[in-house]
């Protein structure tokens, strides 16, 4: 399946996408806030009961306590999702780790009102248990929403740094390197790859990008060391100086 | 993406790749602080459609390059950040409880009131069932609940030995507002779920009164409800109104798409869910701290429940917090 996009058009009528976030985000994004709620509550518990224990605490003190903290604990669990979603405008702990944000189907930041529909009806998504209709909702529809979405008319996608920042990239290449914009970004997904790779594939391939690139590389004579052709290719693309 | 080695598209790009990347910086700072001055405010914009009108160039002159992706995906990101609404403000809060609850009241009225007589036929077909089959108590009622009437006490009475009143009210709220979200939410079930939850709710509200009824303890049920019942039984059809409304955006999204009518309608009837909500919560107070004491009158409860019920429609009707002086417009 093609990675899915969400297709906004900006001020200047020039159209442009955002990479949807799939199941996969979402359920790290929803586990990670799902863990700060749970904690937040939980320590609120604890703290109730180790005030329970300081001696000469009056016993109705210590009931009302009990209560109060009870009553904290439960809406932090079940309030935090949406205050978080609407004072961080869409950009919650766990989203912001996983990387992911909630937008507009025209791909502005939502209001409040949208962020609050899309919370009731965690009321549907979390049926019968642990999100199983929201999760089969999100797998099946295009844009990857659950039915929360559906209904407040929003959409989770990827945020710019989850993808690598690609302009920082593309002005560091600018600045420091000679090649064209394509050919520093090949040489550097070569260079971030390169041990991953299996030793006789990368040599081979960064021959071949060397080749292609650099007029000044010598072709002849005998096949150069792993270690200096990774060192030319940095070299290409300026993060270390040329020898 | 292809390569694009064009040399006179290259020194271009990086003699303006600099100029993006701070034009990019100085308009996601600026977007992130909370007021910004007029200035402030156009500065950024201009900055955004100077990435905007260079994507376009960089596009046309080097379609599916790495720059052109590099800009599109900044652009989009500042799409997102520039394009926020208001804060949701204290004037906001104002319209909303003013003019939007009122609002979306006025548009599910007619099928608040049919979910009403829905709600109290349903009642009069629970009250003839448990009346005709008594034994058919256990489908809607405890063991526990069913032993103590027999008994003649109604449990009503007794949940104050569940803990303080406090925290009664806030279990009743909490439980309260799952049912009216879970009425709302299930309307898109093409409105059945809505029907679905009103009738169920009649069924077991109509035999409980008669059940208690048959055992001499039907006033004392009544007089338990008095109080926190009107204003709770017509939040419940409110939400499910609301739900129906948005089962019907699915059947009838008119001149919309579903997706785009289901979207409108949610939009529209949001202000009314939270109206429910803080309904609710008096409610719940009542029923926490007045319904389960015998030593209030039934005139005072009768006081009480009509008074908030009162209140409840002069606010729905919009004549609570109606505007007295001219509308000022910005």
């Amino acid at each position: 399946m093609a990675d899915a996009v969400l297709t906004v058009r900006s001020l200047t009528g020039v159209e442009m996408t955002l990479p949807v976030a799939g199941p996969g985000m979402r359920s790290y994004a929803f586990l990670i806030d799902w863990q700060i709620r749970l904690l937040g509550a939980l320590a609120v518990l604890l703290i109730v009961v180790l005030l329970r224990l300081l001696p000469g605490l009056p016993k109705p003190l210590g009931a009302h306590l009990l209560v109060g903290g009870g009553i904290v604990a439960l809406s932090i669990y079940l309030l935090y999702q949406p205050v978080a979603e609407i004072v961080t405008r869409g950009r919650t702990p766990g989203l912001r780790t996983a990387g992911a944000r909630i937008v507009t189907l025209e791909g502005t930041t939502p209001g409040v009102g949208s962020l609050l529909i899309r919370n009731v009806f965690r009321l549907i998504d979390a049926l019968p248990l642990c999100y199983v209709v929201g999760l089969i909702t999100c797998m099946l529809t295009e844009r990857h929403v659950r039915l929360g979405d559906i209904v407040a008319g929003t959409v989770m996608v990827c945020a710019a740094e989850a993808a690598g920042a690609p302009l920082e990239r593309l002005v560091l290449h600018a600045q420091r390197s000679a090649l064209t914009p394509d050919t520093a970004e090949l040489v550097h997904d070569l260079l971030e790859r390169f041990n991953t790779l299996a030793p006789a594939q990368r040599t081979a391939l960064a021959l071949a990008v060397l080749r292609k690139v650099d007029p000044d590389f010598d072709v002849s004579g005998t096949a150069p060391e792993e270690g200096a052709l990774r060192a030319r290719l940095e070299a290409l693309l300026g993060s270390v100086e040329r020898s | 993406m292809g390569l694009s080695n064009d040399p006179e598209a290259a020194v271009w790009v990086r003699r303006h790749a600099a100029q993006w990347q701070q034009l990019a910086a100085e308009t996601a700072a600026s977007a992130r602080r909370t007021h910004l001055s007029v200035e402030q405010a156009l500065q950024t914009l201009g900055a955004y459609r100077t990435l905007s009108r260079h994507l376009a160039t960089v596009r046309s002159q080097l379609p599916g390059s790495l720059p052109a992706a590099a800009l599109e995906r900044t652009c989009a990101q500042l799409h997102t950040v520039v394009n926020r609404p208001a804060r949701f403000g204290r004037a906001e809060w104002v319209r909303m409880v003013r003019e939007d609850v009122p609002a979306a009241a006025a548009a599910v009225r007619v099928t608040t009131l049919w979910l009403a007589a829905l709600l109290a036929v349903s009642t009069c077909a629970g009250w003839w069932l448990i009346s005709r089959y008594p034994e058919l108590v256990s489908l809607i009622a405890s063991p526990q609940m069913i032993d103590g009437v027999e008994h003649g006490h109604l449990w009503t009475y007794q949940i104050l030995t569940l803990g303080p009143p406090a925290l009664l009210s806030a279990r009743i709220f909490s439980n309260n507002v799952m049912v009216t979200l879970g009425a709302f939410c299930f309307g898109t079930l093409f409105g059945l779920g809505a029907f679905y939850m009103i009738a169920f709710n009649g069924l077991m509200l109509g035999g409980l009164l008669a059940f208690t009824h048959q055992h001499g303890l039907g006033l004392g049920l009544l007089k338990f409800t008095l109080a926190h019942g009107p204003v709770e039984l017509s939040v419940m059809c409110l939400a499910a109104a609301a739900g129906t409304a948005l089962g019907e955006a699915l059947i009838r999204p008119a001149e919309f798409t579903r997706h785009e009518a289901l979207r409108r309608r949610a939009a529209q009837l949001g202000p009314l869910l939270l109206a429910c909500a803080l309904l609710l919560l008096g409610s719940g107070l009542i029923e926490g701290f007045v319904s389960p004491r015998p030593q209030i009158s039934i005139l005072a409860r009768l006081a009480i429940g009509l008074g908030y019920w009162t209140l409840m429609l002069l606010w729905l009707s919009g004549r609570l917090f109606r505007r007295t002086g001219p509308r000022v417009t910005s």
